[in-house]
Formats: structure tokens, sequence, C-alpha cells
């Protein structure tokens, strides 16, 4: 055993030895450990710098309150992890972990230089300097803060670890497993409830469960080991689920909770393999019992940030939980009761202990037990100094005036290697809070406790301002039974006895005798932020709490101030003279405490990360050497590269191809929906912006749909089945959203349309042939079909026969080619294809992509919704005024094409631009200028679509310039980088401006 | 998250579902007989209570209708669920 591994208990097992390294060097804990009691045993106590100041910290408490205790978990591996609290990590055999936030070394830092210069960084340092010189800022400010700044180092590998998600479902959850929740799942579970109970430490019964003071007595037992029985008891239970090492991260309305269980985090690495590392659970809950406690509260004091100052009670729990001294000279410091049973303890186990006390006297059991000990007590009196750089080495204290606003008389140094602190203690309502619960603030003892308004859930014990054991216990007991409307359980005749605290006192920023400029009194340990930088920042007219705290950063680390906001409140309130409860607090966000990025996502990673649509012809692709783009979920040929042509060789040649001789392309994507019923022509009618009532069967027309504000929307060609049937095409982006926004007007706006909407985007498989000779290959498809255009002229459909499947051939034209698409069932899209890649081989069909489409759209000026539109674009400003009906009276956009904002004449319109180098293809997004000397700049417009034409022979554009109709012929300019480039504004049909290749 | 009970399928997660926003507002029957401004009014104001609330919602990921929703924007507690075209409840 250590030195300062002075006791034996029942929650470490001393018989098995744990080695870890801590900054490089190996030490021993044993089963049971955290990393922090390990660390204490060895008499380690500095652990990390301060943030800011680069100050030496030490471990400060044993839970998820932690400032300063933060590692960084097996550096250098791909399992590393930043930000671990030592408090809170579960020693295992090989835990490799580092202190954070020190540059070159823990013992040597050279950032610790700001703690020298601190008077000249105050709150709002960062605002404040880095200002000016404005030129200063991305060569010398960045660079220096990014070096100093963050806390531990994000891994470089993906995360190896597998995380899992849970859905569960009960009657009653019981949140915390201290005393009073114990009680809670009992009186649930024995009543037949369905009950879950989470617990964030490793084992159950919170503080009680090493209470082994005589003042508190339960049944005639010492308060554990009445627990202990009660726990023994509830694990036999069977309609209750307990999860140890699992936490809340969040409280959402409708009792709906996420929390985080560790599976295997406390494992050595050998045992971690394949095993799940945490599980998020989503639990909804009928009812649920809060029972999350509280937290124990620092002192602010001059130098109040040593290594060696721990909060009161976590050096119990050190002591009678994990068996290690954090001091083997110990003095405590408080303002209450509580503290004295650590006091007690110390002394008991043959330690030197020491009290300083703000209060004038108390008279309850447990200081009696102290003073009966002869435990030395400095009564009214406060720390006013300390001592000792890597650890603390004495305090100072002073009494207190009358009032407790000054410290009078003379100083008195004591000598220690420990100060316990308390400071009193705050009740953990973050779970009442996030649930929307509000707060009460409780005078006496200076505390914001729940408001009970709530049917679905309540706040029992000390997270309910319930801090003395006997008000815990039976409050407890009568408060959940009202709340699960139980009559009747084992314990209402239950007898505590327990010390009771007579006298409270509380002063938020204790007094001292030198200016307060030149203290540093740590409010907020994590983020270095000071009493002074408060009273600071309130001078300079800060006045609301939150904006306090963002300027101070005050509660905004990784502890979510869970040890600073208070007294941050209480010294706003205590300087503006105003009554804290009026004050309010900041909002409590979950998560909890930190939640992992895995714990988030569980399996939804690589490739169940989103959906991955894929065509029946997919493999076809593949085997084709085709590289692929994503069009929403759907993976689309982007082109196909033949030996190592890259995108723009492979574009220029399929583009060739598909005018010159045959292309085809796999458009099964295309958002396809089945509408039938009476009014299926009237419904059409309504929805897009052309007419459709003449539309003969057999026949297919295109459409252009608009928002009600009458922007484009979607657009695509609609083929007329039968007298009531139709199937309409959509963007293959844009299929689910029309669907949607159709069934939204049909059941909400015309439910009395007899229309019914079929979304069949997955049932068919599209393959479309183009170029010139797509007859002749269709004919050979085909033999048996007539292809004339007489009788299958453009823009009609017929039913046809291939290998005994069915299809539907229509003669409709993406590309301004003679074109055709055949449709299949999709189980037989890739028999089809090959048919087709066949029948076409004679004529060198060549397969195309996405890339080539767009080229071959914009040569003929066919817009592409969502490339050459942004919903901020009409039809008319598209001039596309021919698909716009003048007699009909009413489609979704028509009024909205009316309003002066939208018949203004400078809005963007659509323009052709030619470049005066002819090999100059211009970059889509790039902006556009009428004048170039003009300053400021003004931009009318910006390219949409840009490609080199190989049909043409020329680089073409598409463009939205402002009043642009009019331009026709104008020089306008496209600044770049380095040059402008003069362009030319034109038609935006390049080619076959009168239609003539789609009868070719 | 809270729970929403689908007047065609019971009790539901809300993710199942999505908001269309402020309920009860007709698309006029006669748009060209409107002004600039009455069309706007349509197209554009929507009321942003925080309290009571009359809303569309749309069980996206279920049976797919639509219908109405009495909602307290402060705290989330539905009031009632009503069809398309049933008459609002009083709240
Ligand atoms: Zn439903």
């Amino acid at each position: 055993m250590t030195k300062y591994r002075i006791n034996k208990t029942r929650f470490v097992d001393q018989t098995k030895t744990v080695s870890f390294t801590f900054d490089g060097k190996k030490y021993y804990g044993f089963e049971g450990d955290t990393l922090a009691s390990a660390l204490l045993s060895n008499g380690i106590h500095l652990v990390g710098r301060s943030f800011k100041y680069h100050r030496p910290r030490g471990i400060m408490s044993c839970g998820s309150e932690e400032p300063n205790a933060i590692c960084q978990i097996n550096d250098n591996t791909d399992l590393t992890e930043p930000n671990v609290r030592a408090t809170e990590i579960e020693l295992y055999e090989g835990l490799k972990a580092s202190s954070q936030n020190c540059w070159p070394s823990l013992n040597f830092d050279i950032g610790g230089i700001n703690n020298l210069i601190s008077p000249f960084i105050p709150a709002g340092f960062y605002y404040k300097t880095f200002m000016w010189p404005k030129s200063f800022w991305k060569k010398i400010y960045e660079p220096l803060i990014r070096l100093s700044a963050g806390l531990g180092k994000s891994p470089t590998q993906p995360d190896p670890d597998i995380y899992d998600h849970k859905h569960e479902h009960c009657d009653v959850l019981v949140i915390g497993g201290g005393i009073s929740g114990i009680i809670s799942a009992k009186i649930a579970a024995k009543n037949n409830l369905k009950t879950i109970l989470i617990e964030d430490k490793n084992i159950l019964g919170g503080s009680t469960i090493y209470q082994n003071n005589k003042n508190f007595i339960i049944d005639n037992q010492k308060s554990n080991e009445w627990l202990m029985n009660e726990i023994s008891e509830l694990e036999k239970l069977d309609n209750l689920i307990i999860k140890t090492r699992t936490s809340l991260a969040a409280f959402h309305s409708y009792n709906y909770l996420l929390a985080k269980e560790n599976i295997s985090d406390h494992l050595p690495l050998d045992k971690k393999n394949g095993s799940i590392r945490q599980r998020l659970w989503k639990i909804r809950a009928d009812k649920v019992i809060v029972a999350a406690g509280a937290i124990e509260r620092p002192l602010i004091f001059n130098n109040n940030d040593r290594p060696g100052i721990i909060l009161a009670n976590s050096v119990k729990k050190y002591l009678d939980f994990y068996g290690v001294s954090t001091g083997l000279n110990n003095i405590i410091f408080t303002n209450n009761d509580s503290a004295y049973e650590t006091a007690v303890s110390l002394f008991e186990k043959g330690i030197s202990v020491k009290i300083v006390d703000i209060r004038k006297k108390s008279s309850s059991n447990i200081v009696k037990n102290a003073e009966d000990l002869g435990i030395k007590i400095y009564w009214n009196s406060s720390v006013v100094n300390t001592f000792g750089y890597k650890k603390i080495k004495s305090i100072e204290i002073m009494n207190l005036s009358e009032d407790g606003s000054n410290v009078t008389g003379n100083k008195h140094k004591i000598q220690c290697d420990c100060l316990s602190i308390s400071g009193g203690w705050t009740p953990m309502v973050h779970m009442h809070t996030q649930s929307g619960g509000k707060l009460d603030f409780r005078e006496i003892d200076q505390v914001f406790v729940p408001t009970e308004k709530s049917e679905n859930h309540i706040n029992v014990g000390s997270c309910n301002g319930d801090f003395e054991l006997e008000e815990l216990v039976k409050n407890t007991n009568n408060k959940v039974k009202k709340f699960l409307n139980i009559n009747e359980d084992g314990f209402d005749k239950i007898s505590v006895l327990c010390s009771k605290e007579s006298e409270k006192k509380n002063i938020w920023l204790l007094p001292n005798t030198i200016s307060e400029s030149k203290t540093k009194s740590f409010i907020d340990f994590q983020n270095d932020s000071t009493a002074k930088d408060i009273k600071l920042a309130l001078r300079e007219g800060f006045k609301s709490i939150e904006h306090v705290k963002r300027y101070t950063t005050t509660g905004m680390a990784t502890d979510q101030g869970k040890l600073s906001n208070m007294h941050a409140l209480g010294i706003i309130a205590d300087t503006a003279g105003v009554k804290m409860g009026t004050l309010g607090t900041t909002t409590f966000r979950p998560p909890f405490t930190p939640l992992t990025f895995g714990a988030i996502v569980g399996r939804s990673v690589g490739k169940f990360f989103d959906i991955v649509r894929k065509t029946s012809i997919h493999e076809w692709h593949v085997q084709n050497n085709a590289k692929f783009e994503n069009v929403g979920q759907w993976k689309r040929p982007w082109y196909y590269p033949i030996n190592n042509e890259n995108l723009h060789e492979a574009v220029q040649r399929e583009s060739k191809a598909a005018r010159d001789s045959a292309g085809i392309l796999d458009a099964s994507t295309l958002g396809k929906i089945d509408i039938q019923g009476s009014d299926a022509s009237e419904f059409l009618n309504r929805v897009y912006t052309n007419a459709w009532s003449k539309l003969g069967i057999g026949k297919c027309r295109y459409g252009l749909m608009l928002n009600e504000d009458g922007m484009v929307y979607d657009d695509g060609v609609t083929t007329r089945l039968g007298e009531n049937h139709y199937l309409m095409t959509t963007t293959t982006g844009g299929a689910a959203n029309v669907l949607s926004k159709l069934e939204d007007y049909l059941q909400t706006e015309w439910p009395e349309l007899d229309v019914y909407l079929t979304s069949v985007t997955d049932h068919y498989s599209t393959a479309s042939i183009c170029g010139p000779n797509s007859k002749k290959i269709l004919e050979k498809l085909f033999p048996n079909k007539d292809f004339s255009d007489e009788t299958f002229p453009h823009m009609s459909y017929q039913d046809a026969i291939i290998d005994k499947i069915e299809c539907r051939i229509m003669r409709i034209s993406f590309t301004g080619e003679l074109s055709y698409e055949i449709n299949v069932e999709s189980k037989y899209g890739k028999s089809l294809w090959k048919n087709c890649i066949a029948a076409g081989e004679e004529y060198k069909i060549t397969p195309y992509g996405t890339e080539t489409m767009h080229l071959l759209r914009a040569e003929k000026g066919f817009i592409i919704v969502g490339q050459d539109t942004d919903g901020t674009m009409t039809p008319i400003d598209l001039q596309m005024d021919w698909i716009v009906s003048k007699k009909k009276y009413d489609f979704i956009g028509k009024r909205s094409l009316y309003r002066s904002d939208t018949m203004r004449e400078d809005r963007k319109q659509l323009v052709g631009l030619l470049t005066d180098d002819p090999n100059e293809i211009l970059e889509e997004g790039a902006q556009i200028v009428s004048e170039l000397d003009k300053k400021p700049v003004e931009m009318i417009g910006h390219v949409t679509s840009s490609y080199f034409s190989p049909n043409l022979n020329k680089s073409i554009a598409l463009a939205v310039v402002k009043g642009g109709k009019k331009m026709n012929g104008q020089r306008l300019f496209v600044p770049m980088e380095n040059k402008n480039i003069n362009v030319t504004v034109s038609d935006f049909i390049f080619l076959d401006k009168e239609n003539k290749r789609i009868n070719a | 998250m809270f729970v929403i009970n689908c007047p065609y399928c019971g009790e539901r997660d809300q993710s199942e579902f999505s908001c269309g926003g402020e309920a009860h507002i007709v698309r006029p029957k006669q748009p060209t007989e409107l002004s600039d401004d009455e069309w706007a009014e349509y197209l554009f104001m929507r009321k942003n209570i925080k309290g009571v609330q009359f809303e569309r919602w749309n069980h996206a990921h279920g049976c797919r209708k639509w219908f109405n929703m009495v909602r307290d924007t402060s705290n989330d507690k539905i009031h009632a669920v009503y069809k398309m075209g049933e008459k609002p409840p009083v709240i």
C-alpha cells in the first residue's frame, strides 16, 4: 500500500493491482479505483494547467462536476479521447492518461507566463485586444490563439468503436441510484410498475453508501449498512431494470429521455475488443422520478485554486470509499455542518485535521462530535490566502467582521497539505429544467429548488433541496406514494436519526484585506474566470446573467459551470444589490455531461449513414467503368471514362456521339408518380402552368410546376396513359417533395377532387436512347413496330413487347435529339439495357452520364431545375412565357406572376453567354458585371451552367442577369482572380433553334 | 420529442410527423380578384404565437394523412387533434 492508501473499504479490491501510466510514468492502483483516486493514492494532485493563465491545477472533486482533472486517454492511438474526467474514468489495466493544456510539460509550462501577465488579461480580453490592427488578425493573432486554445487533441483516425441505440418504454424511470432513488425505485417496482433505475456510477448507493458516521442512523443501523441491505433486496425485484454506469444525457418533453450507458469503457484494452462501447437509451417513461442529488459548492477566496484544495465531501469519498487520504495534514474550510463528517472521518483514521468555519457557532450533533474528539475549530474565520505552487503548503486565516463583509485582526498562518472546502450544496436541477420545469429560490440556504408543477415528473432527495437525512427519507416516501398513487409501503414506519444543521451562513465572495485587483478568487476553474472578472463585466455595463456569462466565459467550459454558476449569480446579485431570486439562472442545456458523437450516431455510420439508392442497371455501369455522382440518395453515372480519360475528355466524346450517332442514358432515377381518378386532368391543370384537358390519350407533354409564390419548383414530362390515368415524371432530386406537395393540395385544398397519387419511381427502369440513329436502334429492338413519324410522332407513347416483357416507349427528348425512352418493370431493367447496347453496337451507341446530359441540355437552352434555377426564378424570368397558360383561370403560383415584384423588368433573367475566346470556359457560379471600374463593383448576375460544346466547337454558358432579356449582343465581364473575361450576351438556345433534330 | 395522436393511426412518436405551419388558412377561390396586398397576406403572413396555436401536421412517415392540431407552443402541450375539414375545437 502506498503512503496515502490508508484505509481498506469494500469498494476497492486491494488484492487486485492495476497498472496504468500518467504522463508516461507507470503507477499502480486497484480494481475499483477511478483514475483520480489512483493518482491521489500515489500522492499526485497536480493533473493539469488552467485554460487561460496555465496555473497548476489539481483534482478538486470526485464526479462529473470536476473542472480540473481532465485528461487525454490513450493518446497517439485511434482510441484516443480528449477531455475525460479523471474522477469519472474507472481504472483498468494498461490505461494511458496524460494531462492536457500543458506545453512542453505539466511541471514546466510556457503558457504559465500568462499567469505573470494576468493583470493584463481581464474579462473580454480576446474581444478587446485582437480587434486592431486589422491586418494582424490573420497572420499573428489567429495562429497564436489557435496554438493556445482548445483543450485536448481530437483523434485523427475514424472511431473504431461500436455504439448502439436502444428504445425502451417503462412505467417509471428513476434517475439516480442514491438513497432517494433507491427508495423511489423500490416503491415503484414493488407495486408492479415496470421500473428502470439508472445510475452513472458503477455501483448504487450515492454518498450514503460510504456514510458510516454514528450520527446518521436508519432503523437502528448506520445509514450505509441499512442502504446496503435495501440494495440487495432491490436487486431481487424482477420488474426492475437497474442500469449502472448509465448517465442521463437529456430530459425532453413528454418524458422522452436519453441516457448513455458505458459498456466497455472500464474494461482493459484486450477485453474491449469487439464489444459495444456505449449504448444510447431512448426511453419513453410514463412517470419520471428525478433523484439526481446535489453538488457541493466551493468557497470563493484568494488563490482558491491550488492543487490540494478539494471539495470536503470528495475528500470523504476518497477516504471512505476508495481508502485514499488526500492529505496527511488537513484543514477543512466550511460554512456548513456537512464538512464536519469529513473531519470526523479523517480524525477516526488518525489523520491530522483542523476546521476553519465562517460561522460563529453550531450546536448540531456532528459538530459536537467533532468538538468532543478534540478537533481544533477556528470559528468566525475565513481563509484570506493560500501558499504553495504545485501543491498547497499553508493558508492564512483572519477573523470575520460582525456582518461578514470584512476580515479583521491578525493573519494566522497554518501549515497543511490539503485544504477541504465546502460552501454548502447545490441541488442538481438540470434534469428538471431541461424538461421545462421552473425553479424557486430558497433564501434560507441560498438554493434554487424545483417548482413542482408537472404531473409526469417529480424531484426527490437532495436535488429537491431535501438535505437532511430524516426529511429526505420521509419526503421521498410521501412524495413518491402520492405521485404513483400508492397507499402503503414498507418505508412508512421507518425511523431516522440524524444530525440537524442549526446555523447557516453564506458569503459568495469571501472578504480580503488586499485590494480586489490583486486577488485571484476563481469562480470557474476550467475557464479561469475570477470574481473580479465578473465585477468588471458589471462595471462595463453588462446586466443580464446570460451576457455576463458569455463575456467572462463563466460556466461555458465542458463542466457547464456545475461548480461556478451559483457563485457567479451570487456575486452579481451582491454587487448589483438585487435579490438572487430575481436574477434567474442561466439555461441548462442537454447533454448534462458531454456525449460522444459515437453514442449519438449509433450504428448509422459508414454505409449505414444514409440510404444509397441504385438503379437496376447499376451493376452494368460499375462494370463499364462509370464514375458516379450523388443525386439525392441516388447514385447516377456521371461519365464513363475510357482509357484514362478525364471528365472533360469523356464528356466531349459522349456529347459528340449522342448528337452524331446514338447515346444511351439510364433515366430510371427520375421521379415517377402514377395519377389516377376521374379528376386527374383537372388536377394537372391546377398544378402545372400549362393546359392539360386537351392532351390526347397516348400523348406526352412537358410541364412546369411552380410554388404558390410563382417560383419554378419542378419540371418533367407527363404522359396520358388512359382517360383517367397519367404518369408524371419529376426531377430526380425533387420526386419526394413533389409527391408531398401534390398530396398536401389534394388533401387540404381540393378534397373534392377524385384523384389518387402513387409513387412508382422504383417500379420502372428507363433507358433513354437519343441521336440520329436512335430510330434505327428501336426498329432493331422492336422489329414489328412502326416508328414512322406519322404513327409514332414526337411527344407520344406506345406499349410494346420486348423478349416477352411489356414495356412503354415514350418518344420524348431530354436533349433536343430524336429520342425514345423505354420503360420496363425494374426487375427487367438490366436485360433491357443490355438489349439496347447490343442493338446499338453497329451505331457505336455510347452510354453517357449526367454531365453529358447537362451539356446537351445547355446546348439547347433547356433549363435544369436546381442548377439554372434557385427558387427565385419565375417562368417569365426563364423566358418560358410559352408554357404559362393565359387562358387558365388559376393554377398554383399564377397569381404571384402578377405581383409588382415578379413583374419587375430588372429581375435576373436567363440568357446565353459567349466568351470572346471560344476556348475560354466560364466557371459556374462566377459573378457577372457590366462595368469594371465602377466602385463598388455592381454584381448583375452569375453563370449557372457552362461547358465547352464539342458540337458547336466553342464555349457556351447559361447565366441569369438583371434585365438580361433586353441585353442581347451586349458586352459584359466576368471578373476572375487573375483576369477579366469578356463575354457577349446571346440567345440561350445555342444549337438547332428550329428544333429540326427532334425529327431527324 | 412529443407524442402525437394521429386521428387515423393513434399515438406515434413526433419523429414520424412533419409540421405544415398555421392551420385554417384557406387558399383563395379567386386569386385573380385579389390585390397584391391581399394575395401577400395569404401567401406570406403567418402568426407565430407563444401559446395556443392551430397547426397543420402530416403523418409523413405513417399514413401520410394531413390533419390539424392545437398545440401550446410554450410547453408543447397538445390540446386537440382533428381531421381536415372538421370544425376547430374551442380551446
Ligand atoms: Zn397516421
